[in-house]
């Protein structure tokens, strides 16, 4: 049904599709709207058969998803930022365990400095913990993950994140496609655990495995997701047969196949990408889009695929890995390793705590990228005037301390000598 | 695409009208997408929301910069902040205030923008006098369909209907076709 | 048997570091080849052939708790173990000791992952299978104090089951907030102004589970294990969350004899030290009068993380103030069969 819709309260509405059996709830921003509609759901019987479990932080809330997927539950919680890092030693645990558990990330920016707006950098603290990582670029897309996301969870017996651009995505009404429930029940059987806790026949799940089994195990981890790889399109497609419409797969790509310059990006900021594609295009500007869905496993093949006709490729994240730069252009790297004559990859680090991306600011950059590419991470709209005061004092005093407060006290004094100035 | 901003206070509901325009537009078989300012601004702070309307599906994620049309819920907000910064040299106006433009000391940004294009309606009386609280955003949203006609009357009732209980939903919508016919009646005079 | 496990079951290749032995207990391999102890037929919640040091408290208390448990609900367990000790001595990989399903997460979390297994139990409309947590006392009264906390103010049907043995022995004998004052621990060396553990630190983490309300607080010893399975009986015998503190000598971290883990545990509860009682919703409902009571010395003097207290004028001073805690909870649980009658 078509519906008017708060993204998270779609996201709500498809998880209760999905039929969760137990749901720990956790609030932090961005992602609270959305627990706060499957609470909801479970209360009036809209979501049947559920135990919604109001915990008392995130490292709770992932252990008790653990211990209920453990022992047979369909499982189900959400988190954002800090939230994902107070867990972060169950996220490893839980997929180390093997435990379909679905979660969604609201994304949104680590501190400090606290920031509750949106970007990557919690999804990328967890990137490599053995969960597959999904990234939504609509509300349509972030409800249909879901569904998806528990299909292929149960399938592998590997948990699945799925990312949501925290406000931009979660906050933002707009119009959602909600599956009927005879639908998702067709698509997405009930879980049927290979291994649970069960009286009758016990077993031991979660003992030490020493170094003589150890790398096995890990090596084990990996090519699993590499099925993924295979399963993700192959899940994506039956979706689109009973549903009529585009919604995962590992990469989209727009206006890419005979693009000199290709730009990769995750998440929502890909819509505003393709208005600004559309605009260079029709002042003949050779320009394309290839949209990464599926971040882990990491569709190498497939992105090598798209890219290895262009000549340059600029790759657009929302994450900074601090000393070496942008985690998403070095993955993009690895998809073009030891390609003969493979396109040059350029570095744009942009929306870092929510900063806007604009069309504006997406011309300024492609277009340089076409005539006088790059190297390394390029700062969309960094304030140079304020870092080059900064960046001063530091080369002055040896020891300059902490960064957030000195920019703080700088910004203080920017505004306070713009006031005087109005004064005057 | 056409893409209002909305100005208000903490505790007025800037993102429910947004919200709601989004709504109206939707039930009129065209896409529409309403998002807030993010952040975490208390009770009174200014805060501003968004709503674009497009016959197409909408792919943009930007804030409005250049907004087609301005709501703005309480007259206090030009004295604090640059409410009119973008607006486009065709857009519209629309301030919740019972005084004139005038008195608001509006009159220059209305002779910027087209005739008629610049309106303040009493959304909070007629919301006091329908509603019994002085929630502006159904009178605001009647009288923003009469003024830009980017919407039907009816689908905005459509949308609060939508939204609320029907005893609050009833009243809203008295508000919102109250305000509606109070611009008709001001346009006609004019 | 063939040729090539025969010739695993004589000689074990050597290893260069510690790992399974492919002995007993083993429920991961074929059934020929599997131990008498691996039997699902046993009433043994934890086999025999674990690696627990000799005389471990903790290994004799989770057996015996877990026993019950299983004797209280027909079999109808799940347990949820924190990392530590009995984590690591009853499932040396590939081999598993426990009769009962069983699952270990991590250090801090066996509490919530509980509350995950009763809600699925729950859903799944199995509610006649129940959930047991269990951890040492660094599992329980440090890192997983708070999904402890949150599992109890939930009333979520868990048993929670502490053993104490007074600091991280997993990890080679740190102190936790379970310590008691005055003891020598590798992070509180019997060195300086203050020798040992200092006084005035720590908590009671039952006294913390009675103040949450929940239906059934208990604290219990190895030297007793009548009264542990009966405590443990009365808890299964009770929805919501439960807490039962098990004190279990450990001789590595106490430097103590392996022999001595039941006297020893008996001279905790009869000098004092160890208080055992029971609490329903919140209030103190009995408690176990001490039929001889003795002197801290006598607790204190065959542990050689109290010797230091014994050669110096300050350390006769601080077993006085171990002294003043013992009668303390003397007077406070009324733990003297005179003081309890009046």
């Amino acid at each position: 049904m078509l519906k008017q819709i708060e993204g998270s309260r779609a996201m709500a509405e498809a998880i209760g599709l999905c039929r969760p059996e137990v749901i720990c709830a956790y609030p932090i921003t961005p992602q609270t709207h959305i627990v706060e509609g499957l609470g909801e759901m479970a209360r009036t019987g809209e979501i049947k058969n559920c135990e919604f479990i109001n915990v008392e932080s995130e490292f709770a809330a992932l252990s008790v998803a653990i211990g209920a997927s453990a022992a047979g539950a369909r499982a189900y919680t959400a988190t954002a930022s800090q939230g994902l890092l107070y867990m972060a030693e169950a996220v490893y645990n839980a997929s180390g365990l093997g435990l379909p558990i679905v979660m969604t990330l609201g994304n949104r920016a680590i501190g400090a400095p606290i920031n509750i707006w949106n970007d990557h950098s919690d999804a990328m603290a967890v990137c490599d913990s053995g969960w597959m990582q999904l990234f939504a670029e609509t509300n349509q897309e972030a409800a249909d993950l879901h569904i998806q996301a528990f299909r292929l969870a149960e399938e592998l017996s590997m948990p699945v994140m799925v990312c949501v651009d925290g406000f931009i995505l979660t906050h933002a009404v707009e119009q959602v496609d909600i599956p009927e429930q005879a639908d998702v029940d067709a698509y997405l059987p009930s879980y049927e655990p290979v291994q649970v806790l069960d009286p009758k026949d016990p077993i031991s799940i979660g003992a030490m495995v020493g170094p003589d089994a150890f790398t096995e195990v890990r090596y084990l981890q990996h090519y699993k997701q590499t099925l993924a790889l295979r399963l993700i399109p192959e899940y994506a497609a039956d979706f689109k047969s009973r549903f009529g419409r585009d919604s995962g797969g590992l990469l989209r790509s727009y206006r890419a196949d005979d693009a000199e310059l290709i730009v990769v990006a995750m998440g929502s900021v890909n819509g505003t990408i393709k208005d600004t594609i559309d605009e260079m295009r029709a002042d003949g500007l050779s320009v394309g889009l290839v949209t990464l869905v599926s971040f882990r496993p990491f569709p190498t093949e497939a992105l090598r695929e798209k890219l290895v006709r262009a000549r340059n490729v600029v790759v657009i994240e929302k994450s900074l890995a601090v000393g070496m730069g942008g985690p998403l252009a070095n993955n993009v790297d690895l998809a073009l390793r030891n390609v003969a004559g493979a396109p040059q990859v350029h570095s744009v680090i942009a929306g870092l705590g929510g900063r806007p991306i604009t069309r504006t600011s997406l011309h300024r950059v492609l277009r340089r990228a076409l005539v006088q590419p790059w190297e390394g991470s390029h700062f969309l709209d960094l304030n140079e005037e304020i870092v080059a005061k900064e960046l001063h004092y530091v080369r002055k005093v040896r020891r300059s301390g902490p960064t957030a407060e000195n920019l703080l006290r700088r910004l203080g004094q920017a505004a306070d000598e713009a006031a005087v100035k109005t004064a005057v | 695409m056409f893409q209002v901003r909305f100005h208000g206070r903490g505790g007025q509901g800037v993102v429910t009208a947004a919200e709601l325009l989004s709504v109206a537009a939707f039930l009129e078989q065209r896409h529409a997408q309403a998002f807030p300012s993010f952040g975490s601004e208390r009770m009174g702070a200014p805060v501003v929301s968004f709503c674009r309307i497009d016959d197409k599906e909408i792919r943009l994620r930007e804030p409005i910069l250049e907004p087609d049309a301005l709501i703005v819920q309480d007259p206090t907000l030009f004295k604090a902040i640059d409410v009119c910064q973008g607006l486009k040299s065709t857009g519209y106006l629309l301030v919740n205030s019972s005084r004139s433009l005038s008195e608001l000391h509006l009159d220059a940004i209305a002779n910027r923008l087209p005739a008629g294009h610049v309106l303040t309606v009493p959304a909070s009386e007629l919301a006091l006098k329908h509603i019994g609280r002085p929630l502006s955003n159904a009178a605001l949203l009647g009288a923003f369909a009469r003024l830009s006609g980017i919407v039907q009357l009816k689908s905005v009732a459509a949308a609060i209907r939508e939204a609320f209980g029907e005893k609050i939903a009833e009243a809203n919508v008295a508000a919102a076709t109250a305000a509606y016919d109070a611009v008709a009646a001001a346009s006609a005079a004019a | 048997m063939n040729e090539q496990t025969t010739t695993l079951d004589a000689t074990q290749k050597l290893h260069f570091y510690q790992k399974g032995t492919f002995t007993v207990g083993n429920r991961l391999v074929s059934d020929e080849r599997r131990a008498v102890q691996a039997s699902t037929d046993r009433s043994n919640a934890l086999t025999c052939g674990h690696r627990a040091c000799q005389g471990c408290g903790e290994a004799l208390g989770a057996r015996y708790a877990m026993d019950a448990a299983m004797r209280a609900t027909g079999g109808n367990v799940i347990a949820v173990n924190a990392t530590g000790c009995l984590e690591v001595f009853t499932t040396p990989y590939p081999e598993t000791s426990w009769q009962t399903p069983w699952l270990h997460s991590l250090f801090g979390n066996a509490a919530a992952v509980a509350t995950g297994v009763a809600a699925a139990m729950r859903v799944k409309g199995r509610s006649e299978v129940r959930a047991i947590a269990q951890g040492g006392d660094g599992g329980t009264t440090d890192i997983g104090f708070g999904c402890l906390s949150g599992m109890f103010e939930r009333n979520d049907d868990v048993l929670y089951i502490c053993y104490d043995n007074e600091g991280y022995m997993n990890t080679g004998v740190q102190r936790s907030s379970a310590t008691p004052p005055g003891a020598r621990t590798a992070t509180t060396p019997a060195m300086g102004p203050e020798p040992g553990n200092v006084f005035g630190t720590g908590k009671s983490v039952p006294k913390i589970a009675v103040a949450h309300g929940i239906p059934y607080v208990a604290t219990a010893t190895v030297a007793d294990l009548h009264d542990l399975e009966r405590k443990v009986m009365r808890a299964m015998g009770i929805h919501g969350a439960r807490y039962l503190q098990i004190h279990v000598p450990c001789p590595l971290g106490w430097g103590s004899a392996s022999h001595d883990t039941i006297r020893l545990a008996r001279l905790a509860v009869e000098c004092g030290l160890f208080p055992l009682f029971e609490a329903e919703h919140g209030v103190v409902t009995s408690s176990q009068k001490i039929r001889r009571r003795v002197p801290v010395d006598d607790y204190l003097k065959p542990q050689r993380r109290f010797a230091h207290l014994f050669s110096t004028e300050e350390g006769r001073e601080r077993i006085g103030r171990l002294q003043g805690l013992a009668d303390r909870n003397i007077a406070e649980y009324h733990l003297l069969e005179a003081e309890g009658d009046a």
